[in-house]
């Protein structure tokens, strides 16, 4: 198990280190450099100069790469080129609010969209199944963003529910889960009709196994068959989209932010673009894309878990 | 390759399958109106009439009337053709650089293999939205750039599928037996392999325009959309959210048109998927 969990790990980090440097050298390209791109047009050769200095953008690119990758190893993303503050701080205030929103969306997901895709693979082509079936399509069509902006318009402004804006007092769990509710029911509306639909054909290969008709053969109570045998087997592919889900998630959490006023990482990224703060951008997008890599690390190793078939691969 | 009857089954098939047929009604009346929204707009989607500015509803503007008093229905309609042409031509972006590749690393095996293994991990590190978002915001807004982002992004999901299906195929007889009589390997992927792999693809090409369309909606909804004024849904709800509270339709119609087009495709794609998958089959 450790030495599968190691193995997985070495082999990510030198894919880390090519996202890391593919980012690096595409915002290096923006016309005229990070520093004109923030300063505007109308700016003077000197402040662009002297911008450039104080953030050691005039070195050689080569140079620039290496003092960035050292700095980025001591988890120094360098300073953002609009508020000149370090953006490894603003990183770390920001995150909780984004993680708290995908996890929460996560579980609203799983929570639902289990029971569904069981249901609908169990009621296969009965009234229960196409219902399901066009709910989970009438989920994975709808943005995320306008998704959002019903339920705020109808939950939060219609019916004064739940809070219009704002990420809530981070220090207080009421306050947190408050102002967690909508955003994260919003993503979770959406991963529920991922998971279902993963779960339901799933269960339906399964139920056609072999050993899923010899369990119902031997008699077994169609209760017994259904959780012992088939359910457990069908939730080992659940698991591995579960990574890739989350992937969705974080992509997904950009635009419920932006809706919600959420102060986390996807609002960090859009205000990086309108202020065409390229450093910001830059490092947000490394944060983001190694979450992406943690998730599917973290979905890898569980799958090793359940099913210990998979690390002699 | 499928012969005359296998396709007539699989046509009778796809008939019989109301999801499909639904869908594909929906696409066509969404593709109809792209074409035709010149002549079947009542106004002028870019005029701005100030003395109907935020208009609910009405016989005369059944959507309202945006902050600049432009009709909306006029705009919803217009903005299909931004949706459609983006959905549609980043998916035949992403297929002409990721099947090549895919076919490729699934069928030359080995180290070129990894290497195509190794980019699409990298590129599929990245959301889509953000990828895109990258992309646009070092090149700056614009239809064609668009297109490029949401392409770029689309493109390691699309070799994976390719590589994937390359690699079922790899061992079939009819490969072995053009190998043996001496085909190259470019002429075997052309001939033997790509109409082999065609049919998921194209499955999974329908799913994918669906996914191009949320994220151009997405990403004019960020502000990295075409240029105004000309009519894109995503921003047109961005531009009512300020107004979510005292004119929701702003945001709602605009909304529901995206909902609508991608609805369609899914279902187009579902009831593909469940004829090409009988275990599924619905």
């Amino acid at each position: 198990m450790l030495k599968y969990a190691i193995r997985r790990m070495i082999y990510v980090l030198p894919t880390l280190w090519a996202v890391v440097t593919f980012v690096f050298f595409l915002i290096r390209i923006v016309p005229g450099g990070p520093a004109v791109a923030a300063l505007g047009s109308y700016a003077t050769e000197e402040s662009i100069r002297q911008l450039e200095k104080q953030m050691g953008l005039d070195k050689p690119i080569l140079v620039q790469y290496g003092i960035f990758l050292k700095d980025l190893c001591q988890g120094d993303l360098g300073k953002s080129l609009i508020t000149r503050r370090p953006i490894s701080s603003e990183i770390v205030r920001a995150l909780p609010y984004t993680l708290d929103l995908a996890i929460g969306g996560m579980i609203i997901g799983i929570l639902f969209g289990i029971p569904t895709g069981i249901l609908t693979a169990l009621k296969r082509n009965r009234p229960a199944d196409y219902i399901g079936r066009i709910l989970s399509l009438v989920g994975i069509s709808m943005p995320e963003f306008y998704l959002g902006i019903l339920l705020m318009y109808f939950l939060a402004i219609k019916l004064p529910l739940f809070p219009v804006l704002g990420g809530g007092d981070f220090g207080n769990l009421g306050s947190r889960l408050y102002h967690l509710f909508l955003p994260a029911l919003t993503l979770g509306i959406i991963m529920t009709a991922f998971i279902s639909r993963m779960v339901r054909s799933s269960m339906l290969n399964v139920l056609n196994e072999d050993y899923v008709r010899t369990a119902k053969a031997k008699g077994l109570h169609e209760r017994t068959v259904i959780y012992k045998h088939a359910l457990r087997n069908a939730l080992i592919p659940t698991v591995t989209v579960i990574g890739i889900y989350m992937s969705i998630l974080m992509g997904g959490s950009v635009l419920t932010e932006i809706i919600f006023s959420r102060p986390g990482l996807g609002k960090m990224m859009v205000f990086a673009v309108k202020d065409r703060d390229y450093i910001a951008l830059q490092s947000v997008i490394i944060i983001f894309s190694a979450f992406v890599f943690i998730f599917n690390l973290i979905t890898d190793l569980l799958y090793s878990i359940i099913d210990p078939r998979i690390e002699y691969h | 390759m499928a012969t005359i009857s296998q396709r007539a089954i699989l046509l009778r098939t796809f008939k019989s399958n109301k999801t499909s047929v639904v869908g594909l009604i929906l696409a066509f009346c969404v593709v109809m109106i792209a074409l035709t929204a010149p002549w079947i707009s009542p106004y002028d989607p870019i005029s701005q009439d100030l003395d109907i500015q935020h208009a609910p509803p009405s016989w005369g503007h059944p959507f309202g009337a945006d902050s600049y008093g432009r009709d909306q229905l006029s705009r919803i309609l217009w903005g299909s053709r931004v949706s459609l042409v983006v959905g549609i031509l980043s998916v035949l972006f992403a297929m002409a650089a990721g099947i090549p590749l895919g076919m490729i690393g699934g069928y030359k095996g080995g180290r070129i293999d990894s290497l195509v293994l190794r980019f699409i991990d990298i590129f599929m590190s990245f959301p889509i939205v953000i990828l895109g978002l990258l992309v646009l915001a070092i090149m700056g807004p614009g239809l064609i750039k668009i297109v490029i982002a949401i392409g770029v992004a689309l493109t390691p999901r699309i070799a994976r599928l390719a590589r994937g299906s390359t690699l079922s195929i790899k061992g079939k007889e009819y490969i072995e037996a053009a190998r043996a009589v001496g085909q190259n390997d470019g002429k075997i992927m052309f001939i033997h392999v790509l109409p082999n792999i065609s049919g998921e693809i194209l499955v999974m090409g329908t799913l994918w325009v669906a996914t191009a369309i949320i994220v151009e909606a997405s990403l004019s909804f960020i502000g990295l959309g075409v240029r105004p004024p000309t009519p894109s849904w995503g921003a047109m709800i961005r531009d009512g959210l300020d107004q979510l509270t005292n004119a929701p339709w702003l945001s709602i119609f605009p909304g529901l048109a995206i909902f609508i087009s991608v609805f369609s495709f899914n279902l187009i794609a579902d009831g593909l998927r469940d004829i090409s998958d009988p275990k599924l089959r619905g």
